[in-house]
Parts: C-alpha cells; structure tokens; sequence
C-alpha cells in the first residue's frame, strides 16, 4: 500500500468540510465515538442537523468563532491507498496555511461552489498549488446539485479555470462536478450527471500515478548526522546519515562531496532493513565512503557531473508569514536541507499580486501573506537547485533571529 | 521486510515505510540541533515503536539520548516489567519522574477522585527543568484526539510548557524549526503522521515487543461509566460495581485508574490488526477516561503543558 498526501483548499462557505467528512464517512474513518461527540455538540449548539464541520474543528477557539483557524492533519484509508489530508483554511489572512499545507502535498483539491464559479480565492489557491509545484491539481466543482446538475455550468467553469490555469505552471489537472453534501461523484460515479465521464473524486485520489513525480535523475544527499559508534564490535563504523533528496544512490558510485569537492565511491548504504544495493527519496539511510574524508552535518553527497549550484546569492519566491514586514536590509536565519546560515535580504525586486499575477516592482516591502521575489545573501554557500526540480533541496525556510519564529517560506528560482 | 520487499514496485516505498523514514529523519534532526533531547517512555505501545525506531534511526551506535518515564505510581505491574527490560535491551539511561515522590514532597495535591491525571503534568516540567531538557520526544498521534489533529511535528513549548495552538511556527516541507531561547522547549512528535493501524502494521512487520497486556487475557474486572476497569489496588469497585471474570485486553496503556480494557478475543498482532481493522470506536473513545472530561479536555490539558 502507498501513500498520498493532499491539501484541500477552497473559500469559506464552499463545503470543505463537508467534503472531507463526506470522505472520512464513506470510507468508515469516523468512529461511533467520534460521530457521536458531534451530534451531541451539534445538538448543544441547537443545530438541527449533524454539523460534519465540528468534526474537523477540533480547537475552542475554532469552535467559537465557527471558523477554522489552523492547518489539521487527517487521515484515512482504502484497500489501495492511505491518505493524508492537510486540511487548510481558505481565508485571505490564512495564506501562509495553505502554503504549509501544499509543500508536503502529492495534489491539492481547490473546492469551487458552483454557483459563483472561479472567485479570487480559486485562483489564488490555483497559483498556490502551482507556486509550490504540488504535482497533481483537482478541481472540484461542488454543489452542482444546486445548479441542478447543468452541463453547461459546468463547461463554462471548466473553460474559465483552464484558461486561468494556462498561466501557470500546472502539470496535471482534473475537473470534477461533485455535490458534496449529497456524496454525488466523490465516492461512486452518481447517474445525476450522465454527460460526465470521468472518475469519481475518491477514484482519482486512489489511481492518480505519483510515483514518477520524485526526482529520480539528480542524485543529491543532504549529510544529517553522521554515525560513528567507536564500539568495540563497530570501531571503524563511520557513517553519514540523512534522507536521500534526489537521484538514486547505489554501492560503486562515484560521488564528489560539497563544500570540499573530494570525490570518492560509495562502499555501502545501511537502510533501516539492513544494507541496500539502492537508496531514494524519501529513504532515510546511511551512505558509507571509501575514503576518510571530514564530511559534517550540512555538507551534501552528489554526482561529479551532477552538483547542485553552490552560491551565496540565492533568488527566490518568498512566502512571507509574520506581521512585522519583510523589508531590505533584514538578516534572517535560513534553513535549507540540513544546512543553516545568516542570510541578508539585498533586494525584494517584486510583490506579486496573487490575484490578478501582476508584479508590482515598486513595492519594496512584504506584508503578512504577501509573496515576492526575493534576492538573499548567505553567510555561507549553500547547495540550491530549481524548486521546479527538486522541492527539497529547492525549498527553505526563514526564521526571525530574535523571536526564533518561522517567518518565511522560499522556492529558489534560476540558481545557476 | 526484507530488501527485496522495498524495492518491490520500482522506486516506491511502501506507506509504513515512508512514515518509518519520515519518523527516523525527524528524531535524526532533533539529536543534531537539539542540545539536550530525551525521549517519553510509558512502557505503552506507541512509545513501544517510538523507541524501536530510534534505535534505528541511530544504528550500529546507540540512542544517543535518556529516556524519561513520568510514572503517576498507578501502574500494571506488566508495564513496568516491560518498561525496565527495553531499557535494559537498548542501553539506554532511565529517568523516573514520580508522582507519589511529588505528592510526598508536598509539590502536587492529589485530587478528591484520587485520579492523578493533571497532576502529571507539573511532575513532567519539574523533571525537564532539573535536567534542562530542551526537546521532548512523545509517541502521541494526531489520528487520536481533535486537539492533537492541529498540533505540529515540532509544538513549540514556553518557559511554563505552554502550548498555544494559536501561534504555532509553520512546518513546511520536512525542515524543522528548534531554535528556542533558554526555558523553552520543543515537544516532538515523530510518529504524528501514524494512524493506531499503522502502529499495529509496524509492530507486526518490525516484531516490537509490547506488554501482555496489550493481548486478550483473562482479567477481573467491573463496569464503569460503560467502561471495563480492571480490579486492582488502585482501582477498586465501588458499591453496585460488580467484578465478573472476562477476556480483555488494553487498546492505550496508562494509569491503571483511568485506562479501561476492551473485550476482546486477540492473542496475537495478526488478530489485533483485523480488530483494529473493523472496530467503530477510538482508543481513546474506548478506553480513556481523562478524554471525557470536557469538550476540549485535552487541549486543555496540552496547554497546560501536558502532551
């Protein structure tokens, strides 16, 4: 059985939770206790139907206030699948949830009400998806009961978001008319619409291929911690440990080691099940060289012919996420693969209007939610590539050196 | 599992394998940039795989942390048992924070119902303090309880082991953000992603020891609150409560006043996951009373500095 992580996103009122509680209920994920502590808060409240909601409202405030105000994790199964869902708010002040949602996920649901077709949110959620490469995109267009069921509708929806979608980078799309509250299209096909013929939501989710969506060319192994007993059953055990990013590593390779620029082979790769004649993403494994070289923490394994860029200047799509804006002339930490350093910000060159796409290059400051392109300095190279491809070793984060706070999420364009 | 099993579909790991690779690359994290990680060990079942794959993650070298077992002093004697022997089996360092010592000392009162629940959790940020624990590795899941479903792998911890689900950091991609100031810590939940199947899965798949009782036995036992206590000296039946003899075993191991079993014919892992499998209830929902309390019994708690 594999694994497939999802983000869902959608405006407020568009049903994603019923959705989602549609999902875990058809495939026997709520529990008797679960469903029942529902129906109790639900009647408390004098709703006069179970509100599926409260089951993914899981916090007093959230609660309160009738709103979600945080990314949840949730998780079924299928026979086929296991999936987890990154369940995020779709409120304009939540940006940087969906942006946290979407970095881990296989594919992203964007929920439209079809009543009111593509609204700024869809679009923004469509930019989102595609701004963090998440591989594969459904679009689901629900309450299509509410529009009884019109093929028109539907098309005409459907035209507008793949015109919008041309703009973007997006490698896989799939649009579906479903009605949620009613379970029409989300687990069987439903005989309400005839005139659509492909699979229902829960179908996709199980046979969307996304086993060739990891980088298997560009070998890359950001060096975690490194292994060395000094046992006496293990006295010359050296070895380095970390999560394989890229590529596929085997015994006998040559591989040249950054910052130092050694080359040697690969003796061995020890897996958590014992030694291995291959290692790839996300295998957590440790790699043993032929030659004693001083290899640490934040150094990273690749191929002679195949290094990553190693550059101090990074360019990069920069998600901001505190109040206190982004300005020029801010030092930051950085955390990329296994490597930290100071970073500098020299130059924000654009704020993009996530509406409309429209760069706006006299802004020189990011605001809470805001997203731009942004030119750092590091104290220390570090060892990028395109975040079109590799996610991991593309991706960072920025963290505020007083507050230690995660501030800031970055996608590295152009390294070279 | 067997090499030939993990290369079985081309370059596709199975899902137990990526949540073991996703646990052990978290853990491997926190021993790097963490200065002083311990890990909490009830002797339960998901602490049970918790200490199995961190055994892994650091292999052939030890685990190069102590584990901490913040005991309320109403245990089975079956954990205990087996709390000391994988101690013993993994060389690891054992600190006991103990409840009774606490009450003793005068620290933490008992509470009326002599449920020592909340009480725990003064113990437990006692015990980190005295050994400047900046990183605290627990097993819970976010499959178990609402509040837990929007916890980070990585839950950031004030100087009083506050958690404030409104102002968590963001957690993107697998790059995990530790830097505290002295007096903080970082609560860290490397099996979050794991379902209570899963954790079954691994512990077939992995053969991870775990106490008797996790398996159907004969037990002496009373209902309730609709829920099967098991008669022992901390836990005794009140008047109307009748002790009758069933087969049983227990979904969550705790403190044995508030941990219920489950009837249940399982001798073996192979039986539990075909339970697991078909039953309509959470473990929680099945077996703990300290959930029922209120609405938000557990965030609460969790604010406090609870797990």
């Amino acid at each position: 059985m594999d694994l497939l992580r999802f983000a869902t996103a959608g405006s407020v009122d568009d049903g994603k939770s019923t959705l989602i509680g549609r999902l875990l209920y058809d495939t026997k994920s709520i529990f008797e206790d679960q469903l029942e502590h529902v129906e109790q808060v639900s009647r408390d409240k004098g709703r006069e139907y179970t509100d599926l909601a409260l089951l993914t409202d899981g916090l007093r405030a959230e609660r309160e206030q009738g709103i979600t105000i945080d990314v949840a994790y949730r998780y079924f199964a299928t026979p086929t699948r296991k999936f987890i869902i990154a369940d995020t708010p779709g409120h304009i002040q939540y940006t940087r949830n969906m942006v946290t949602g979407a970095s881990t996920a296989d594919l992203a649901i964007i929920l439209v009400d079809a009543r009111n077709g593509l609204v700024e949110q869809s679009r923004r959620h469509a930019f989102l998806a595609s701004l963090l490469q998440v591989p594969h995109l459904v679009v689901a267009i629900n309450k299509m009961d509410l529009v009884d069921w019109d093929r028109k509708r539907f098309e005409q929806i459907q035209e507008e978001f793949t015109a919008f979608a041309a703009r973007l980078r997006i490698r896989d799309l799939v649009i579906i008319p479903i009605s949620a509250l009613n379970g029409d299209n989300v687990v069987e096909r439903s005989a309400v619409s005839p005139w659509y013929d492909g699979p229902s939501l829960l179908h996709h989710l199980e046979h969307v291929h996304v086993a060739s969506d990891r980088n298997l060319i560009d070998v890359r192994f950001p060096v975690q911690y490194v292994i060395r007993p000094q046992t006496a059953k293990h006295r010359d055990y050296r070895g380095y440990a970390g999560q394989v990013a890229g590529g596929v590593l085997k015994p006998g390779d040559t591989v040249t080691v950054l910052p130092s620029g050694f080359s040697t082979t690969i003796e061995g790769i020890d897996s958590l099940e014992g030694p291995v004649q291959e290692a790839y993403a996300p295998m957590s494994v440790v790699v043993r060289l032929t030659d004693n070289l001083d290899i640490s923490r934040g150094d990273m394994i690749c191929r002679p012919r195949n290094m990553p860029a190693v550059t101090q200047d990074v360019d990069a799509m920069v998600s901001w996420m505190a109040t206190s804006p982004l300005r020029e002339g801010t030092k930051l930490v950085i955390k990329h693969t296994t490597r930290s350093a100071r970073a500098l910000v020299k130059e924000i060159q654009y704020r993009l209007d996530v509406n409309t796409l429209h760069r706006d290059e006299t802004d020189r400051e990011l605001g809470l939610n805001d997203i731009g392109r942004v030119r750092l300095r590091t104290t220390v190279p570090l060892f990028v590539d395109d975040y079109r491809n590799n996610r991991t070793t593309g991706g960072f984060i920025l963290i505020d050196e007083s507050t230690n706070v995660t501030v800031g999420a970055g996608m590295i364009t152009d390294p070279h | 599992m067997t090499e030939k099993t993990i290369a079985r579909h081309s370059y596709q790991l199975s899902q137990l394998r990526v949540l073991e690779s996703e646990a052990v690359h978290i853990i491997r994290e926190v021993a790097a940039e963490m200065e002083r990680p311990c890990l909490l060990f009830s002797g339960g079942k998901d602490s049970a795989v918790m200490l199995h794959v961190a055994a892994k993650a650091f292999a052939p070298a030890p685990i190069p942390f102590p584990v901490m077992h913040v005991d309320t002093g109403h245990n089975f004697p079956e954990v205990l048992d087996f709390r000391d022997a994988e101690v013993a089996r993994w060389g690891v360092q054992l600190i006991v924070a103990s409840v009774p010592e606490a009450i003793e000392a005068g620290k933490v009162r008992e509470e009326p119902n002599g449920s020592r629940n909340r009480i725990q959790t003064p113990v437990l940020l006692e015990a980190c303090e005295k050994h400047r624990f900046t990183a605290l590795f627990g097993g819970a899941r976010r499959d178990e309880e609402r509040a837990r479903a929007k916890e980070r792998i990585f839950s950031f911890r004030d100087e009083f082991g506050q958690w404030d689900p409104k102002n968590q950091r963001p957690e993107l991609w697998n790059l995990y953000n530790g830097r505290i100031h002295t007096g903080e810590s970082i609560r860290v939940f490397p099996l979050s992603n794991w379902t209570e199947l899963d954790i079954w899965h691994y512990i077939a798949a992995e053969n991870v020891a775990l106490p008797p009782i996790y398996y159907a036995h004969e037990r002496e036992v009373f209902l309730r609150d609709g829920m099967l206590m098991a008669d022992n000296e901390f836990c005794r039946p009140r008047s109307g409560e009748e002790i009758f003899t069933a087969t049983v075993r227990y979904r969550t191991v705790g403190d044995a006043t508030l941990t219920a079993a489950v009837r249940s014919d399982a001798r073996d892992v192979e039986a539990i996951i075909a339970e697991v499998g078909a039953t309509r209830q959470t473990e929680r929902g099945a077996t703990r009373g300290d959930d029922r309390a209120t609405e938000a019994a557990m965030e609460d708690r969790k604010k406090e500095g609870y797990f």
